[in-house]
């Protein structure tokens, strides 16, 4: 396991590098994606586009695989359930989206783009996931 | 570049997907994991005990800034305009609370799970392009502006 963290970081900078690329930096081209009644920016749509085509491939060598490059098992979400959690937790997620074009990823990027702004985004982030975090009876232990 | 919509930037917008699609490959057929940012930021802050090793979700979230940097550097800088400090801070608490009830966020869900044919991410980011889709447009109606 010792250079999963080296696949991590390239990872994450080929993610950061894209999203930068793809404009999911600027918030005015996310608000203008999702601004579909106003002044639409489909640039968005080729950024999903672009990024699904290739993980698509990616699952079918995927299924092809006993393990991954690094480490013994794929460690994969395997649950099927719609439940009132998920499209609740997702609707929340997807007004935070809306008001200031910011989500995870780019939240992350953005530190290097506008570092006030986006520090401020990200903690309220974190202060988001361990208020739901101090309210949630099911969530289990840090392990360390 | 694309007709009807002089401010798009198609070919730009690709080559990012498809980085970001590699990068989530890399992760996926790498170290066997979900390129998840929610998921992993929530490991790295050590406000999740699920998921990969500590060290690795800080090298992923350490990543993100860093790309965006190198592509800050390489293309002469990047415009962005971003919202004042009250709709971020309120934009962050959803976002945060948002992912974790939801198990997920753009890139588990929009890019990992929707090429996967997951029924979950499907159905989840239909929602959350519906709730910010409708966000945008209420904020628009109401001629709240947030980007400055």
């Amino acid at each position: 396991m010792t250079r999963s963290w080296l696949v991590a970081l390239l990872s994450g900078s080929l993610f950061g590098a894209g999203l930068a690329l793809g404009g999911m930096v600027d918030p005015a081209r996310v608000r203008g994606f999702l601004d579909i009644f106003g002044d639409w920016d489909p640039t968005l749509a080729f950024v999903m586009g672009g990024a699904v085509i290739v993980m698509a491939i990616a699952w079918r060598i995927q299924a092809r695989m006993a393990q991954p490059l690094i480490g013994t098992t794929f460690a994969l979400p395997d649950r099927t359930d719609l439940t009132p959690r998920l499209i609740g937790g997702a609707a929340l997620f997807g007004t935070g989206w809306g008001i200031a074009g910011l989500c995870p990823g780019p939240g992350f990027a953005a530190l290097v783009i506008e570092p006030a702004k986006a520090a401020v985004f990200v903690m309220a982030m974190l202060a988001g996931m361990l208020i739901f975090r101090l309210m949630d009876p099911s969530h289990k232990a840090l392990q360390e | 570049m694309l007709p009807g919509f002089p401010d798009a930037a198609p070919l730009a917008g690709l080559l990012g997907g498809v980085l970001i699609g590699l990068a989530a490959a890399l992760m996926l057929l790498g170290a066997g994991r979900i390129a998840g940012v929610s998921g992993i930021a929530a490991r790295a802050f050590g406000i999740s005990g699920d998921g990969m090793p500590r060290s690795g979700a800080w090298a992923f979230v350490v990543g993100l800034p860093l790309g965006a940097l190198l592509v800050a550097w390489t293309t002469g800088g990047i415009e962005a305009s971003f919202a004042g400090y009250l709709p971020l801070v309120a934009a962050g608490l959803l976002v945060g609370i948002g992912t974790r009830i939801g198990s997920g966020c753009t890139s588990g869900h929009g890019v990992c799970g929707v090429s996967r044919l997951s029924q979950r991410s499907i159905v989840a980011t239909a929602t959350f392009m519906a709730a910010g889709i409708a966000t945008v447009a209420i904020m628009n109606a109401l001629g709240l502006e947030v980007l400055s």
